[in-house]
């Protein structure tokens, strides 16, 4: 087991070594990386490179097969995948956040759009009809949602709002980061556009960490300060932003930046 | 008693399994117990958690009562009580007081229960959690982590629909401050009584093959909001019948003009109290 470096400035999630494999198939292989407190990380690459099988071991959902995920949490750094699973599911319930490509999997679709907002409260021990009513309203105002359709099941939303509950659904317990799985995928473009936006404000207003899986360049390009590129499980590049889009070094950047559609 | 069924109808080592079953819901106030449960002669949603755990505790001294929606003389009580009057021979009561087993369907008696009694729950749905979590892998931790915030959802949704917590029935408790139950489908009107109850509560769901138990004297809470807190169904009119203004009434609606009166859900406890004798 690698020990983190002891470092003044300690990082809110550190990734050594992490591998996951399905039998003899691999997800990902010894994957390390780390985010500072308010850092955006993207993690770009194609359909089937490992992406979010990568984030799915972060956010505790499989156990990878190898290496550890430390987490900065208020209780000191534990590494989550070597931890008890009380305490573990604790850390991920309180301290992070998860949004999904598909709404409908992040969301409880029978439960209203203030009912979905008021669930991490509630499990924070919340136990005040009115508080949680008054939070639920002011993030839903803070994503852009009409506040009156609080009381509307999500299954009666477009899907950039859906996606925009997620978010809020997310964020109401000010979580220390939010892991998103391509939240972008399968909204038009005007749609992405405003949920992107949406998500800057928010970032930049609370400090937040992110780990943003996509395939998209442009949005990466958008929200990420530095990106990782993903290739059949490995990382194999890695650095700002800009550099890495403009300035792509490995043949297999290059030809993700290349095959970017322009109008 | 025809010799061909066991004393109260299931074998020896299928009661000892329950009874097993039982001595652990007990310990563990609360908690869903798994057992094998068996097949009955009768259908699911008849009672056939109930009726095998009557069946495991019952003895040929005991006094059963069988209520069902708090009438002991509907077709499921009578049933019941002829079942086990042919397959164990036992004495059969409608009085509470004088019963020491009593299998219920959605009710608790209005009459207090005392110690020693035994009151058996049919429940057809166990888990408290599953309009939450539909998957019982995950309500399985949720129970184990004591998960229980999104318990509330459930409420807040009422309140979000009606302005108040609308749930009347099978209203969510927390027992000896740990694990959330599902007190069955009693009206919410029922829930104090499982509060610090001398008798013990056995609850049996046939289908989903789960026990679970409150031990005499254990703290049950309803489950509420700070601004909303829990509350009892109040009744603008007294029984028809024996003018109680303190049990749980139904509701009945007696010509097609919308003429309705109020009558004591509870049967006994209203013959008693209107005067009536008992045969």
């Amino acid at each position: 087991m690698t020990r983190m470096p002891e470092n003044s400035s300690q990082p809110l999630l550190a990734v050594t070594h992490l591998s996951k494999f399905f039998g003899r198939q691999l997800g990902c292989h010894d994957i390390g990386f780390t985010v500072s407190p308010g850092e955006v990380i993207g993690v770009v690459g194609e359909s089937g490179s490992g992406k979010s099988t990568l984030l799915n071991c972060i956010a505790g959902r499989i156990k990878p097969s190898n290496g550890s995920v430390f987490f900065n949490s208020s209780a000191g750094m534990i590494d989550l995948c070597r931890s008890s699973e009380a305490l573990v599911r604790k850390i991920i319930r309180t301290q992070t956040g998860y949004v999904t490509q598909n709404a409908a999997q992040g969301l409880k679709m029978h439960i209203s759009a203030g009912g979905n907002i008021g669930d991490k409260l509630m499990a924070g021990g919340m136990r005040h009809y009115g508080q949680i009513r008054k939070m639920a309203l002011a993030w839903l105002e803070r994503v852009e949602i009409d506040p009156d359709r609080i009381d509307d099941m999500p299954a009666t939303f477009s899907g950039g709002m859906q996606q925009r509950l997620q978010i809020a659904a997310n964020l109401v317990n000010s979580p220390k980061i939010m892991l998103m799985d391509e939240p972008t995928s399968g909204l038009d473009v005007s749609v992405q556009a405003r949920l992107i936006d949406v998500l800057r404000k928010l970032v930049s207003g609370l400090n937040l960490s992110m780990v943003l899986v996509t395939h998209d360049l442009a949005v990466a390009r958008l929200l990420c300060h530095r990106l990782y590129v993903m290739k059949q499980g490995e990382m194999v590049e890695s650095g700002l932003s800009d550099q890495i889009l403009d300035d792509p070094r490995q043949p297999y950047t290059q030809l993700l930046v290349s095959s970017v559609l322009k109008p | 008693m025809p010799l061909s069924y066991n004393f109260a109808y299931l074998d020896e080592q299928s009661k000892k399994m329950i009874r097993r079953s039982i001595l652990k819901a007990l310990a563990i106030p609360g908690f869903q117990v798994p057992f094998g449960g068996r097949e009955m002669p009768l259908p699911y949603g008849w009672g056939t958690g109930g009726i095998q755990l009557t069946a495991a505790v019952i003895g040929p001294d005991d006094r059963l009562k069988v209520i069902d929606q708090g009438s002991d003389d509907t077709v499921n009580a009578i049933s019941i009580k002829a079942f086990f009057k042919k397959t164990a021979g036992i004495a059969i009561t409608e009085e509470t007081r004088s019963a020491t087993i009593i299998q219920t369907r959605h009710r608790i008696p209005e009459t207090p229960l005392q110690n020693g009694q035994i009151m058996v729950f049919q429940v057809p749905i166990p888990e408290p959690l599953q309009f939450i979590e539909p998957k019982k892998s995950q309500t399985a931790k949720m129970h184990g982590f004591e998960e229980y915030g999104s318990m509330h959802v459930k409420l807040y949704e009422d309140i979000a629909k009606f302005g108040r917590i609308a749930t009347a029935f099978d209203y969510p408790v927390q027992v000896h401050q740990r694990y959330i139950m599902s007190p069955s489908p009693i009206p919410k009107y029922d829930n104090p009584k499982l509060h610090r109850s001398p008798a013990v509560h056995l609850f049996g769901a046939g289908r989903e093959k789960r026990i679970y138990a409150v031990p005499p004297y254990t703290d049950v809470v309803s489950l509420d909001f700070e601004d909303y807190p829990f509350e009892l169904e109040k009744w603008d009119g007294a029984c028809a019948v024996c003018g109680s203004t303190d049990s749980f009434l139904d509701e009945i609606i007696t010509d097609d003009t919308g003429t309705r009166m109020f009558i004591c859900s509870d049967t006994e406890y209203c013959q008693k109290k209107a005067g009536n004798t008992f045969s």
